[in-house]
């Protein structure tokens, strides 16, 4: 999973702005942004949207995915409760959602990074204005650039060249 | 020396139970030497670092590491291994994941330093005397490796060829490594030397394992009376085993403890933590954000519970703010 120049100009420059993945799911959540892209709704660009069949196929591994990969926030939209298409799936995701902020919080994530949301097929309106909340949640909390940090991180391994050859000065001096 | 193929033992940040799995092929390890020549074992060998420097480079057949890296001095020996070994191969959690060394991930290298010199209680430290790297004394000058920031497995640092997972790796899993490294029949690079299955699968438990689980409470084990006989999740006991990599012959379920995760993920898994988070809670019995925070109470700590073997190698890798 290489990244993509484009997310590294977005994290990296200093007009900083706002990177947003969003997982919707098939039936109500993407449908309700088709709804909002058809009735002309805008909303902030900031937000990159996945489909998937169900709010209970985001694997958590995905969101630390997005966040290890220049996210600087997730948002979860799916179907309301009691209304999945799959009985359970939005409860599986609502459960793994508390725990994944339990985590995140724990290593460094303000939780407020991840959102999830419950929006129907009908709610079009409620994506747009989700996602300018999130937008301006994110922009509070500042950039997380978690691919720079990683580069930063490993800066300190390209130093051992120089320490080994301080330390055959220093040995040799003795 | 003769020219039996030769191999190297070497250890990083780790506990010397790795070391200790090594001399537990018991006989076995007599049957080992005798179709090598074990070149370098600091544990239980006299050979100076300056004689691996001497060899030729790739005279080395197989190199085993257990240990993760956390300073300048374990990097130059991981280097150093590499660059003599043909094969290197990551012995062990420390060196697969992390292991147990990297949840200190958690923490900045001040809070590490602080605590361990300064704030222990056993400690007494008046003046607040820290190692330093370079230190002058009596004209001459003396070197510390430096302290990374992180703690990496050792695929973070340098290329890995094989993996031999768990805390430590069973003597078996030891013995069928060094036999495929001496017939030569090797599987691709990269690969793990153990089962590709979840411990589920071979879980001598795994009949009491219901489809759908239920979990109304998380207990802690050692405030638990453990039925022996039943699945650990059905009995709200944390265990790692649908996350993690079977191949230990279920030692700790055996001795009536919970799976806490050593043999690392399966291939199809990238974050181990991630994958029983996502397991565990999805068994939540509750639909209401107030009732599944309060089952949620019982894992006090998750991410030393999820990530206790893997932090290093896990997505996020460390805590982001340290």
């Amino acid at each position: 999973m290489e990244e993509k120049p484009v997310t590294d100009k977005l994290v990296t420059g200093a007009d900083w702005e706002p990177l947003i993945v969003a997982f919707f799911c098939n039936w109500c959540t993407y449908t309700a942004a088709d709804l909002a892209g058809v009735s002309r709704m805008g909303y902030d660009p900031n937000v990159r949207v996945i489909r998937v069949m169900c709010s209970g196929r985001v694997d958590p591994q995905f969101v630390l995915d997005a966040f290890a990969h220049g996210a600087d926030g997730v948002l979860i939209g799916g179907c309301h409760p009691g209304d999945c298409h799959y009985v359970e799936g939005n409860y599986k995701t609502l459960r793994r959602y508390h725990l994944l902020r339990r985590v995140l919080a724990d290593l460094g994530i303000e939780p407020e990074r991840l959102r999830l949301e419950w929006i129907a097929a009908s709610e079009g309106e409620k994506v747009a204005k989700t996602i300018n909340e999130m937008v301006e949640q994110v922009r509070a909390l500042g950039p997380l650039r978690l691919s720079r940090r990683f580069r930063e991180w490993d800066a300190e391994l390209a130093s051992l060249e120089a320490e080994v050859k301080r330390g055959e000065e220093v040995a040799a001096h003795v | 020396m003769s020219d039996k193929p030769k191999i190297a033992f070497y250890w990083c940040a780790s506990c010397g139970g790795c070391e200790e799995s090594i001399v537990d092929l018991a006989e076995d390890i007599l049957e080992v030497a005798q179709a090598v020549d074990i070149v370098f074992w600091p544990v239980a060998m006299d050979v100076k670092r300056r004689d691996v420097e001497a060899m030729p480079d790739g005279s080395i057949l197989a190199t085993m590491v257990n240990g993760s890296i956390r300073t300048s001095e374990q990097e130059e020996m991981a280097y150093l291994l590499r660059r003599k070994s043909q094969i290197l191969i990551a012995y062990g959690s420390c060196a697969h994941t992390g292991g147990v060394p990297s949840l200190a991930n958690q923490f900045s290298r001040e809070q590490i330093l602080r605590y361990v010199y300064e704030e222990a209680p056993t400690v007494v430290n008046e003046e607040k005397v820290r190692p330093q790297p370079r230190h002058g004394h009596n004209g001459t000058a003396v070197t510390l490796p430096e302290f990374r920031a992180l703690v990496r497995s050792l695929d973070q640092v340098v290329e890995v060829d094989y993996y031999l997972p768990g805390c430590p790796p069973t003597p078996k899993l030891l013995k069928q490594a060094v036999l495929a490294l001496l017939s030569g029949e090797l599987p691709p690079k990269g690969t793990v030397l153990a089962p590709d299955t979840a411990q589920c699968d071979g879980c001598p438990r795994r009949d009491t394992k219901p489809t759908d689980l239920k979990i109304n409470e998380f207990k802690r084990p050692h405030w638990t009376q453990i039925d022996p006989n039943t699945c650990f999740l059905a009995q709200g006991i944390v265990c790692m085993g649908p996350a993690t990599r079977s191949g230990c012959e279920a030692q700790c379920i055996k001795g009536n403890m919970p799976c806490t995760g050593c043999f690392g993920p399966t291939s199809r898994v990238r974050d181990q933590g991630a994958k029983i988070l996502s397991a565990l809670a999805s068994s939540v019995n509750a639909r209401e954000p107030e009732d599944i925070e309060k089952i949620l109470d019982g894992i006090p700590d998750p991410v030393g519970t999820f990530y206790r073997y893997s932090l290093a190698k896990s997505l996020l890798r460390a805590k982001v703010t340290r």
